[in-house]
Formats: C-alpha cells, sequence, structure tokens
C-alpha cells in the first residue's frame, strides 16, 4: 500500500463558506483540534457573492419586529414545508449571532444612533437585514476569515504553533467520507495543487459545502456548487429532504451571454426597484397570489408610499417572495413581452439619484458598468431568473444539525429542513451563523462523549477510493469521454428539463437522460498529469453533481403540485396534503437513489397560534386546523 | 459576431515553462476567462487556471493580461481588437504552481501577522455603537476581494524577493490603516506598521490603486494617511518627549 500524507483531528469541517467558518470557530472555541478543509483559497467561498444581508429581528430600524415575526415570515415564505424548530431557533439566535460579528471587526452600515442598519427585503414585514451595501457576504466571510487568524494568533502565542488547534486545509477537494461500523471516522481527499492523496482521521465531519447550482446552465453560483457535502452525505448512508426545491432567484443578468446568469441583488428591489415589461407596465401587480392577497400594495400608488410611510401603506409587489416573482417574470417572457435580451426591466433610476444608487448599490453599479455597459444610475437594467439555491439539503436533527449518521452534520446551504420550500433573501447569511455554531458545537460535545474510543479508518477502503480516484487519469482508449463534454450536457438537461416550470414528461425525460450520462461517465477519461489539473477535479465532481441531479429530478415527478421553488406545470395549485409530507431521499445500489414519503416535523401549537387563522386555512389540511383548534382551545 | 482570436498563455511549472499559441472562437460580450474556459473544454483540458464567481467578487482569477494584472473575468474581450496577440501570464511576483496558478501562501503569511481586530475589554456584544461616517473610512478597505493585483504589481516585492519578509504589500499596510481607523479598534498599530510591515518602503508611486478591480484609494485613502500618523509620532517633537517619559516611568 502506498504511504499517505494523514492527518488526525477531532472536527473536521468541509467547506470554508460563512457556514464552515462559523462551525470550525465553534469546535476551536469548544477547545477541540479543528480542521477547516475547502476546495479554493482561504476566504474564496461563495458566500462572498451574497449580498443583500443577514436577516435578525434585532429591531433597530423598526422596534416592532421580533423573533416572532421573523418566525412567521420564514414559515410563509417557505410555504409551511420548513422545520418549524429550525425556523424558530433561527429567528431567535440570529441576532445573537450577528452582533457577535462586531466582536470580531465586521462593520456594517449604521442607522442614525449608531446601531446596525437594516434593510428591507422580499418576505420580511420589517427593516430586517444587517448589511453593507450591497456586499454583505464579503464582510462576512472576511470576518470569520479574520476571527480564525485572530484565533491562530492566540495559539501561536500560547504554544508556539499557529496552527496547533486550527489549520486550514486549502485547495483540498474531500473525495469521500470513511466510517467505522455506522459511525464516521475520517475523510479521503486530494491536494488540487499536487494531485497528491490525503487522508484525515476524525469521528466528527461539519458538511458546508454549499449548494448545486453548477447542474444547472443558467446559474449565480460559482465552480465549487457541485453538490459535494449533498452526495458525500448520501453515500455514507445519511438522508436528503426537500430536494425538488431550487430557488431561481428573479433577478439575474441575461445580458451579455457570458454573463448569464450572475446575480442582481434583491437589494435592488428593497431600495425602490421597480420591474416592467417590455409594455412598461409594472406587471407584478397581476401576480399578487391569494395567500398574499391582504399583505401588498394592489395600485401602483400605495406601493410607492410605502417607501416613505410603511406603517400606513402595503409594499409593492416587487417585494414579493423570489419564487413569486421569479413565476412572473418567467411568464411575462412566455408572452412575449420580454425585454429585447430575453428578460424583464428592472429600474432603480427613477427612484433615486445617481449618488444614493452609486452609495447604497456599488456592487451592481460597477457589475453592469463594467460587464454589459449598462449605467444603472440613468436606465434600466434587463433581468431574468437564475438558479440560485437549493432549499433541499442534508435531513438533520433541528437542534444538533446530526444527519442520520453518527458524527456526521451538516449546516448551512447543504442542509434541509430550515427554508421549507423557499427561502427568503436575507435567511441564507444567518442560517448559517446560527446552524454553524450549532453544527460546530455539537459535533465538539459528540467528540467529547466519545473519549478515546474512536472508530477507525479502514485500509481497504481508502484503497477502493484511491482506486476510483485515479481511474479517470488511466483511463486510455478510443471509446472514453470529455468531462466538459459530460458537464456541458449535464448542465443544459437540468436547465431544459427540471427548471423552473416542471412537467412530468420533460422530468421523467431528464432522468432517462441522466441514466444515459451515468453510463457514459463510467468511460470519463482525463489528459495530463496529477498537478493542477482541472479536467480530473471536474471528472470527480461530476459524480456528485450526476448523482445530486438525479435527487433533485426524482423529487421533483413525485410531488404533484406547486410550492415554493418547485412548479408543476400540470399541477398548479398548492395541495395541503402535500404539505404534510417530506420527500426523503436514500442512495441506492448502482448510483440509484430511493425516495420515501415522510411526515413533515409537526409545529407545536405555541408556533401556530402565532398565525391568523384565516391565513393557516390557507396552508393547511380541514383537520390539522380542526386538531389545531382543539389545542388551542384547551 | 464571433471571430477567431490569438491568445498565447504561458504553461509550465516551478522548473520552467514557455508561451504556447491558441487560437480560439470568441463571441461577442465575453471576457478573458470565458476564453481561458474554452481553451480548456476544447483543446487543452489540464490548463490550471484558479477562478471562483466568475463575477469580480472573489478574487481568484488574477493573471497579467498583456503585462498589465487583471481579473480575467472582468476583462473585456472588447477592449482589444480582432487582430490582437492577447497574452496571458501568471502572477510575475509569486512563485509558480503551474500554468496561470500561483503560489500566493505569502499573503496568507502575512495576514496572520496583523494583530486582529481589538475592541475595547468591557464592551458587550450588541453595545458596539459607531457613526456611518466613521466607519465609511475601514469600509471603503474592507471592499478588498484579496485578489493580491497589489501585491503582484508593487515594485517593493515585484522582482525584489529580498524585501518579502519586511514588506507586508499594498494589501496588508492597507489592513493595518483600516482597524487603525475602526472606530473601536484600541489597539497601538503604528510603529509596527513601520518597524515590521514596512510602510517606509513606499514611496507612493499609486500602482496599487491603478490594477485595483475594486477602484478603492489604498494610496491616498490608506497608505498616505498611515504614513503621516506614523510621521506625526516619530517626528513631533512633543511627542517624541511624550513617549521618552513615559517610557523612563
Amino acid at each position: 500500500m502506498t504511504t499517505t500524507e494523514r492527518h488526525s483531528y477531532d472536527v473536521l469541517v468541509i467547506g470554508a463558506g460563512g457556514a464552515g467558518l462559523r462551525a470550525a470557530i465553534e469546535a476551536r472555541q469548544q477547545g477541540l483540534k479543528t480542521a477547516i478543509i475547502t476546495k479554493s483559497l482561504f476566504g474564496k467561498a461563495h458566500t462572498v457573492m451574497a449580498e443583500g444581508g443577514a436577516a435578525a429581528a434585532m429591531g433597530n430600524v423598526n422596534s416592532n419586529d421580533s423573533w416572532k415575526v421573523h418566525f412567521c415570515d420564514t414559515m410563509r415564505g417557505g410555504k409551511f414545508l420548513n422545520n418549524p424548530r429550525m425556523a424558530e431557533l433561527h429567528a431567535k439566535e440570529s441576532p445573537d449571532r450577528v452582533w457577535e460579528l462586531e466582536t470580531y471587526g465586521a462593520l456594517f452600515d449604521r442607522t442614525p444612533e449608531g446601531k446596525i442598519n437594516q434593510r428591507n427585503f422580499g418576505g420580511h414585514e420589517y427593516p430586517r437585514l444587517a448589511h453593507v451595501g450591497d456586499r454583505t457576504g464579503l464582510e462576512l466571510i472576511r470576518t470569520l476569515q479574520q476571527k480564525i487568524v485572530s484565533m491562530q494568533q492566540e495559539d501561536l502565542a500560547e504554544f508556539g504553533d499557529a496552527e496547533a488547534r486550527i489549520k486550514v486545509f486549502a485547495e483540498c477537494s474531500i473525495i469521500e467520507l470513511l466510517k467505522d461500523g455506522g459511525a464516521i471516522s475520517g475523510a479521503f481527499g486530494y491536494w488540487r495543487e499536487t494531485g497528491e492523496y490525503v487522508l484525515f482521521d476524525a469521528p466528527a465531519v461539519v458538511l458546508a459545502t454549499g449548494g448545486i447550482g453548477k447542474s444547472y446552465k443558467i446559474t449565480s453560483n460559482s465552480w465549487e456548487y457541485t453538490g459535494d457535502g449533498h452526495a458525500l452525505a448520501l453515500r455514507a448512508g445519511a438522508t436528503l429532504i426537500n430536494m425538488e426545491f431550487i430557488q431561481f432567484h428573479p433577478t439575474g443578468m441575461v445580458w451579455p451571454p457570458s454573463v448569464k446568469g450572475i446575480l442582481v441583488t434583491e437589494s435592488v428591489r428593497g431600495d425602490g426597484g421597480v420591474l416592467r415589461n417590455s409594455e412598461g407596465k409594472r406587471f407584478m401587480f397581476n401576480y399578487i397570489p391569494e395567500v398574499f392577497k391582504t399583505q401588498y400594495a394592489t395600485t401602483e400608488e400605495e406601493g410607492d408610499r410605502w417607501y416613505t410611510d410603511p406603517e400606513n401603506n402595503k409594499r409593492p409587489p416587487e417585494l414579493l417572495p423570489r419564487d413569486e416573482v421569479a413565476r412572473a417574470i418567467n411568464s411575462e417572457v412566455k408572452a412575449g413581452r420580454g425585454s429585447p435580451h430575453g428578460g424583464v426591466f428592472l429600474d432603480v433610476s427613477t427612484r433615486m439619484t445617481p449618488e444614493q444608487i452609486i452609495k447604497r448599490l456599488p456592487s451592481m453599479h460597477h457589475q453592469f458598468k463594467e460587464l454589459a455597459d449598462v449605467d444603472i444610475t440613468a436606465e434600466p437594467m434587463e433581468v431574468g431568473p437564475t438558479c440560485h439555491y437549493i432549499m433541499g439539503g442534508i435531513e438533520v436533527d433541528a437542534d444538533t444539525q446530526q444527519s442520520r449518521v453518527t458524527g456526521l452534520y451538516a449546516a448551512g446551504e447543504v442542509s434541509g429542513g430550515m427554508h421549507g420550500s423557499n427561502r427568503l433573501g436575507g435567511n441564507s447569511l444567518s442560517d448559517l451563523l446560527v446552524f454553524g455554531r450549532r453544527a460546530g458545537l455539537h459535533a465538539a460535545e459528540y467528540v467529547r462523549r466519545l473519549g478515546t474510543k474512536r472508530p477507525a479508518v479502514s485500509d481497504t477502503d481508502v484503497e477502493a477510493v484511491r482506486t476510483w480516484a485515479t481511474a479517470p487519469l488511466n483511463a486510455t482508449g478510443k471509446d472514453t469521454e470529455n468531462p466538459y463534454d459530460l458537464h456541458a450536457e449535464l448542465q443544459q438537461c437540468m436547465n431544459e428539463l427540471v427548471g423552473i416550470i416542471r412537467k412530468e414528461t420533460e422530468v421523467s425525460s431528464a432522468l432517462a437522460q441522466l441514466d444515459v450520462l451515468a453510463e457514459r461517465y463510467t468511460k470519463v477519461a482525463v489528459s495530463g498529469g496529477r498537478a493542477f489539473n482541472p479536467g480530473w477535479h471536474l471528472a470527480m465532481d461530476l459524480r456528485n453533481m450526476l448523482l445530486v441531479s438525479r435527487c433533485v429530478a426524482t423529487a421533483a415527478l413525485e410531488r404533484t403540485e406547486s410550492r415554493g421553488g418547485h412548479t408543476r406545470e400540470e399541477h398548479p395549485a398548492m395541495d395541503p396534503t402535500w404539505r404534510k409530507i417530506n420527500l426523503v431521499l436514500a442512495a441506492a445500489e448502482g448510483g440509484k437513489v430511493d425516495l420515501d414519503r415522510k411526515p413533515v416535523p409537526t409545529i407545536r401549537p405555541d408556533l401556530l397560534a402565532l398565525f391568523d387563522k384565516a391565513e393557516l386555512k390557507k396552508y393547511l389540511t380541514t383537520e390539522e386546523l380542526a386538531t389545531a383548534g382543539e389545542e388551542a382551545s384547551q | 459576431m464571433s471571430y477567431e482570436a490569438h491568445f498565447r498563455v504561458w504553461r509550465g511549472d516551478i522548473d520552467g515553462g514557455a508561451l504556447h499559441d491558441f487560437t480560439v472562437e470568441v463571441n461577442e460580450g465575453e471576457v478573458v476567462l470565458d476564453i481561458i474556459h474554452r481553451i480548456q473544454a476544447t483543446q487543452a483540458p489540464d490548463l490550471a487556471v484558479r477562478w471562483n464567481c466568475k463575477a469580480g467578487k472573489c478574487g481568484s482569477c488574477s493573471a497579467e493580461i498583456n503585462g498589465w494584472p487583471r481579473l480575467m473575468c472582468m476583462t473585456r474581450m472588447s477592449i482589444f481588437s480582432p487582430e490582437e496577440i492577447i497574452t496571458i501570464t501568471p502572477l510575475r511576483t509569486f512563485p509558480v504552481i503551474r500554468d496561470l496558478v500561483t503560489d500566493v501562501s505569502f499573503n496568507f503569511k502575512k495576514a496572520q501577522a496583523v494583530p486582529s481586530f481589538t475592541p475595547p475589554k468591557e464592551l458587550q456584544p450588541g453595545e458596539y455603537r459607531m457613526q456611518q461616517v466613521d466607519v465609511e473610512r475601514s469600509q471603503e478597505f474592507r471592499k478588498c476581494i484579496e485578489c493580491f493585483l497589489c501585491q503582484t504589481v508593487c515594485h517593493v516585492i515585484r522582482d525584489h524577493e529580498e524585501n518579502k519578509p519586511s514588506f507586508a504589500g499594498p494589501r496588508f499596510l492597507m489592513r493595518i490603516a483600516e482597524l487603525d481607523m475602526h472606530p473601536l479598534d484600541v489597539a497601538d498599530r503604528k510603529d509596527l506598521a513601520q518597524d515590521e510591515h514596512g510602510l517606509g518602503y513606499c514611496n507612493i508611486t499609486k500602482c496599487c490603486t491603478e490594477v485595483c478591480p475594486e477602484h478603492i484609494k489604498i494610496t491616498d485613502n490608506a497608505l498616505i494617511p498611515m504614513k503621516e500618523r506614523v510621521m506625526t509620532r516619530k517626528y513631533d517633537p512633543l511627542i517624541w518627549l511624550g513617549r521618552k517619559i513615559a517610557r523612563r516611568s
């Protein structure tokens, strides 16, 4: 057997975005030896792309806000499919998580009293998003990165070794998790730079690998979003839920072609941007769904007044949750009322002065100017839906973030349940702070309980992964497949057949295509050596993308209703009986997946009591309403 | 609006390499990174390049394009004429790993050497109060996406390996300025900037500002004010005397 570089840690965090870094900070603060493993350089994770802010009911701008209002908004946004305990913990704990960032050095925008300023966002009743212009994600990642550096400085002073208790393994990819019986024992991966393999012994793994957007052609996601954590967890025996729910952000750039999909922050609408079709009409007023009728303005005049007088007016429908806005834009374009490049117009130039726009939306101003020759202070942007976020992910315990596998935890986008069928803007940055911390904490507690009896890594398992990973480099002959071609075909397939609007025939045909792609994938071959070879890296990532795409399509075919980030053309309505069902996916033989229906966790009576009876009627079955009524009257 | 462009891309590793010629399709609206990706997908699948967001936000795809340090994702092909030969080389100030990928660990080591944010001990989370006008100065520097273009262009370390141990580079001198200007930071960073991180090496040529993709005024707003703070301390006779007495007691 070849000797492999080998490290031993208490807690292994895979992914160095917000969730991973926050988990690592917590595990290290608990005194455990922690490793952070990232496919990229330290500080480059996809979290840097988050623009709008972190939702936390601090009540700095409107003192009526509270965790209860935030909880209700989150449940509404997710169409009541959310894990209610996660939504509760998230709403309760996010203010502390945001304030904590200030102690690490974060510099949020301020209110006149010097507190953290908060902005309006889709689906949030009050101004709630702590932000820094439109580059909040960058502030978050840099702050957490710098906190880790400060911990390393402490360790340098205490032990003479900066990396004594927390070390970042940058440009290192994990190929497989390792287990001893039913429990995690470590992970096996490779250094991107050299192509050499590396083995980690660790009883606890926190997956914080983000999303799956790179399986789609038009996406706001970076190359890293290949569903690694989802796939690693599945193959290790964990389960995924809600995988049919994918958020297509309503406003991605549509032109020029090479930037198609790049995000245009929702802050543009939060700060007064309006959506118009090619006839100049503010079409969103035609798309207010029944469940939101009472909460949104029905005339342009009222919507406009809301920006200056939110107490006495209702918000404009441009600020409906993202799934509603994305579907509306899709319908307008299909009806032939789109912009020249197949989107609609988003205009903020009529609401604010050029100075205000540059101050509040600097990145957007910069992005459009540099990439599209559009000056957003003077003219409208062209925007359209882009694959942005997966609500689904690893099924975890709401309090501890542990998956069904002992020692395996998940936080952030890779975990499921928190956002139900649709995530509200701003709830992602707060999610990753709240549950990143919880995952790190509970992973640490598990390791402490374990004592010295740690699960062991099996040499046979390691050898099997090594053989699998090396195969594409050794594959020869005529009948081979190029990973770049396979990837492009997968993206095309998912984009066209399992996109924003889904049809039974199309999703079935996607599943058939995925079978063919999986078969062709067995013949994938790459040229070149092992040192920093992107073709080889892609070949390995493709296995994860194919598996996760299968999960998305399988669940999308099963759910015969439309809810949040899942729209079925033949079943346009939301069905209360489906609200009670989570589709749970597990790995099966030969790269296939099994699907199971499981009940969504019930909402505690005290949480249910926060809603109006009339509102609950829109979501719950009559039996559920009857039970809720009985419990409330007791 | 498609045409065939002539690219020359440096390929090799620490032991050496050479420019390789590629003729590659270019379409309307594309950026240099699109073309590099097309070369990867169709001609050189193992061409090593770093990139993440392709939207100018992560600072991964830094390279030297016709000798000018730039982000490949933010360099539009329309700034070149179709006949022009476009030469892409790795960042010159850092050791090459492979093709366009360089070893930028110098920067992470320098980051570790800057003492972190130090708030007043008694200040509790949630009690931080700062005015917008006061946070804005440091906020400008926190726009930094750590692409390290300012580091590669700075003549103090570009082709001067010997200065690297004693010079943090514009990115991390700016980090010190950012903390020094943080309304609630209580640490004293002036001597450190001068003595440990080589602020004195900077002679204000403003190359760093010129290449910054975030248009941060690194020299005017971070480095010069920091120099002034250091100078005041070192050469103001009253401060000098005060410190002398303080040291004695």
